[in-house]
């Protein structure tokens, strides 16, 4: 079974659609609920909801990194698998398929297989974090979280449930495509291989030595460390970066608890269904009226589902703002530090230049343990001076280097982080804007969903 | 709620003022006072056996009584409006209590006047339905708010209570005025027009206390005896009842279940609009459209708040009047049963006793006719209730589905104004395009 993948172009409330399409599986998951309840009809609704979601896919492609001009990415599947783990004890785990198509193919009509290979959520991490490690001073994009939170009492926690399995799938895919879509990161070798190779990715990852990286970065960026000339656009940033992870947490947290209740009210009204059809078989003009009333109901309970469905997707969005933020204050860190590291190098510079001051001139101005033995226990000599000063003088000279090369590491450093700050402003604005935009259109769907549900209603009831 | 008061129902020792907010020291246990009032208000030793005087005339002329026809009650052969408004309370020396105001208008020649204002308590409602139902026992009387405070109130005079009970007594005397017999009984006029100190003395008219007695000891005896043959229609009525009175009470209780979830949701959308308004602090060109959203959660916070207020003023009444109505039908039905009780039993008597026999035939017959009249009755207000069950509880459904409807349509204009709101800005910075 060949699956195309298309994108749909439309304009918010105009006909035509355009067919650029969406996977036929997705498509008729979400059609047939509407279908339901609209009639194809108003099927120009139904693209305009996925219009936001693709809207951001095709965005990326139209962008246009050079990686995303020749392949199509995709992660089609997820699928349960056991095996044996690193303790060897049986564990269950899921696995990811990653597609990958030419794009020339695709548009001229021929639907060759796609290369795919399978991946856990754990060598996702990995490659996020060799990407972290290597590209300091970038955005990079988040995972979709690992266990599910901001829940509301329908969804499970529970990491196995389909439901979290699918929309993680989402999330993964969209990870992808945010990497393939940035102009530094779509060129890495690495996330290319990732891609591509199915075996051997590992090791080649490993070989790199990020890991080791990784680690010592992580304990350096844990040490509490105080710079003495703070960047302020970074502090200001790292700021911004703080207040967006609290207020989004707060929205989601918010926004779950609505959910929760929402669904109370909606489910509840099931019993009005059932009800009315118990007493409809008491009546006998009323009969009728009663019983149709009592079959809206039920459709009016069952609607919700769909509805909060379609929450969380709007959640998710929000979600993986939260976790950019992170990543924000992340890079920010890493300034932090690299100034940190510039600083404490030319500290050490100034004092070794001190001491060489000190000894050549015979004065002590700062306190050195050596300085106040050989004051107690007599000079040194001359031979012993020379070869103190010789020695500073490689230190200073070697310090001197170190400093400059942090200083030009900073410089960079402070460049490339600014212009993918810049680069993620951008897309952040973008992104949330059609995230609130698409919230809107939802309220609007439910909505009309309600007018229309109410109005049959008491059509029957004026039967009653 | 003025503070002037219009006839003399008020003695002149009372301050008479618009309900004060914390009355709570003056509260008296009132319920204590309707014990000292006449049993005739107490429906409960209501039953079959007892009839008001003035109600006792030939057989033949009561059964024609019940034979009305299809009434069509237009708006238009109305001839009698009554309204009940203006609660105010009143202050004495001993106890509090509400007034309302009962204002009648009417071109009934039976009345002295077109106009009538009087004020009233609960105390004179309840003696009216007392003797409605004394006179004429296998009636269907409108029922009355409880006469307690439902548990989960704060108390009494709390102004949404007493403006419920204002609109419940305002549909009990419509009702009344509707019906073909009960409009016409002297007691209710009297309870329309009557200054204070005249229905005081009309109310201490009637059957005396220990002829009520007597009464109530026969028809507690007929109650125990039970009915030998109750006719089927007047069994499946019954079941009929049982069943409708459980279903009304499921609504009920589905839709008050229905305003607390609602309740609740709105709690909780109430902090969604603020932490957007928060988040557009923090943010710059994101800022403009955040705050749209607050605000359009706002407003739909406010539509959801008056959605539940409309639920619970309009839906939640009528449900509850109609769970009353089914206790009333039991009863009515239970006072039938107990006349045909009575009547087999003297039936028995006749058979088996030697003496007295004449007495006692004219005795039976006349209860015959009492059951046969009672029967009659029962069986034409019975159809007169369905058609009224039906009307109200219709037009309290399509009401309530026609507020969902406007409540969803407001919501979407909020959402569709924002979405033109973004669309109009997008273009006018050409940022992003929508076609």
């Amino acid at each position: 079974m060949s699956r195309t993948r298309e994108v749909t172009l439309c304009s918010l409330y105009s006909l035509p659609v355009v067919f650029v399409g969406i996977k036929p599986p997705e498509l008729k998951k979400t059609i047939s609920p509407f279908a339901l309840n609209f009639q194809l009809g108003n099927f120009a609704d139904i693209c305009i909801e996925y219009c936001d979601s693709v809207d951001q896919n095709l965005q990326m492609v139209e962008k246009g990194t050079s990686l995303l001009k020749k392949m199509e990415i995709s992660v089609a599947e997820a699928e349960k698998r056991t095996g044996k783990n690193a303790v060897n004890m049986q564990e269950t785990y899921t696995v990811y398929l990653i597609e990958t198509r030419p794009v020339d193919a695709a548009s001229e009509g021929t639907n060759p297989v796609p290369d795919s290979l399978w991946r856990r959520y754990s060598e996702f991490e990995q490659l996020r974090n060799y990407l972290l490690v290597t590209y300091p001073f970038l955005v990079v994009p988040p995972l979709p979280e690992k266990r599910a939170e901001f829940v509301w009492h329908k969804l499970s926690a529970d990491n196995m449930d389909p439901d979290f399995v699918e929309r993680r799938r989402v999330g993964l895919e969209n990870f992808l495509l945010r990497v393939a879509s940035h102009p530094d990161l779509s060129t890495d070798k690495i996330f290319y291989s990732f891609l591509t190779e199915e075996n051997g990715w590992k090791e080649t990852v490993f070989e790199t030595g990020f890991q080791a990286k990784a680690d010592s970065r992580l304990k350096a960026l844990n040490a509490t460390f105080r710079v003495k000339n703070p960047d302020k656009r970074f502090a200001e940033m790292k700021h911004y970066g703080d207040e967006l992870q609290s207020v989004i947490s707060q929205l989601l947290r918010v926004r779950a608890r609505a959910a929760d209740r929402l669904y109370g009210v909606y489910k509840v009204h099931g019993n009005y269904g059932r009800v009315f059809s118990e007493w409809s078989a008491i009546e006998k003009e009323m009969g009728d009226g009663l019983q149709s009333a009592g079959h809206h109901m039920d459709a009016y309970a069952a609607s919700v589902d769909d509805i909060l469905e379609e929450e969380e997707h709007y959640a998710d969005q929000l979600k993986e703002y939260l976790f950019y933020a992170d990543a924000l204050r992340a890079v920010c860190r890493k300034h932090e530090l690299t100034q940190y590291e510039l600083e404490m190098a030319a500290q050490d510079l100034t004092s070794k230049k001190q001491q060489r001051e000190e000894l050549a001139t015979g004065t002590i101005r700062t306190f050195s343990l050596k300085g106040m033995t050989s004051k107690l226990f007599g000079q040194e000599t001359p031979e012993q001076r020379e070869a103190k000063l010789k020695m500073l003088e490689t230190q200073i000279e070697e310090g001197e280097e170190l400093v400059k090369e942090r200083n030009g590491e900073c410089e960079e450093f402070v460049k490339s982080a600014w212009v993918d700050i810049e680069r993620f402003k951008e897309q952040k604005d973008h992104d949330l804007r059609e995230a609130l935009i698409s919230y809107a259109i939802m309220q609007i769907s439910m909505c009309k969903k309600g007018i229309q549900v109410w109005n049959n209603a008491k059509e029957c009831f004026s039967k009653m | 709620m003025s503070g002037s008061v219009v006839d003399n129902t008020v003695s002149s020792g009372n301050s008479s003022a618009a309900i004060p907010t914390d009355i709570s020291g003056q509260i008296l246990d009132l319920d204590e006072d309707d014990d000292l009032e006449v049993f005739s208000k107490d429906t409960t030793l209501t039953d079959g056996s007892s009839l008001n005087a003035s109600m006792q005339t030939s057989s033949a002329s009561m059964i024609n009584q019940y034979k009305f026809e299809e009434e069509e009650e237009d708006a238009d052969t109305k001839d009698i409006f009554v309204t009940v408004d203006n609660p105010e309370s009143h202050v004495t020396a001993i106890e509090t209590y509400i007034t309302y105001r009962v204002e009648t208008k009417t071109t009934r020649s039976e009345f002295d006047s077109s106009e009538f204002e009087v004020r009233r308590r609960y105390q004179d409602f309840l003696w009216l339905k007392g003797r409605l139902e004394e006179a004429h026992p296998t009636l269907i009387v409108h029922p009355l708010p409880e006469k307690f405070v439902m548990k989960g109130m704060v108390e009494r005079f709390n102004e949404d209570f007493i403006e419920t009970r204002r609109s419940a007594l305002h549909k009990f005397l419509n009702k009344i005025a509707e019906h073909p017999i009960f409009s016409s009984s002297e007691d209710f006029k009297i309870f329309l027009t009557a200054g204070s100190g005249e229905l005081t003395s009309h109310k201490k008219q009637g059957p005396g206390f220990l002829s009520r007695m007597g009464e109530t000891v026969k028809a507690v005896a007929a109650a125990v005896r039970g009915v030998r043959s109750r006719p089927q229609e007047f069994t499946d009525m019954q079941e009929y009842v049982e069943a409708f009175s459980q279903k009304i009470s499921s609504i009920d209780k589905v839709t008050q279940r229905i305003v607390r979830e609602q309740k609740e949701y709105l709690e909780e959308l109430k902090e969604c609009g603020p932490t957007y308004a928060l988040w557009s602090q923090s943010e710059e060109e994101l800022a403009e459209p955040l705050k749209n959203v607050a605000g359009c959660v706002d407003k739909c916070c406010k539509e959801t708040d008056e959605q539940v207020k409309h639920l619970n003023d309009h839906l939640i009444p009528v449900l509850h009047e109609y769970v009353l109505c089914a206790d009333t039908l039991k009863a009515v039905l239970r006072r039938r049963d107990n006349i045909q009780a009575d009547f087999e039993a003297k039936t028995e008597a006749l058979a088996t006793k030697k003496a007295d026999r004449d007495a006692m035939r004219d005795e039976l017959d006349k209860t015959e006719d009492r059951l046969e009249w009672a029967n009659n009755a029962l069986k034409s207000d019975w159809t007169r209730w369905q058609k009224g069950m039906r009307t109200d509880l219709r037009s309290a459904f399509i009401d309530t589905a026609e507020r969902n409807v406007s409540y969803y349509e407001k919501c979407l204009a909020v959402w569709e104004s924002f979405l033109q709101s973004q669309r109009t800005d997008a273009e006018g910075n050409g940022n992003v395009d929508f076609s």
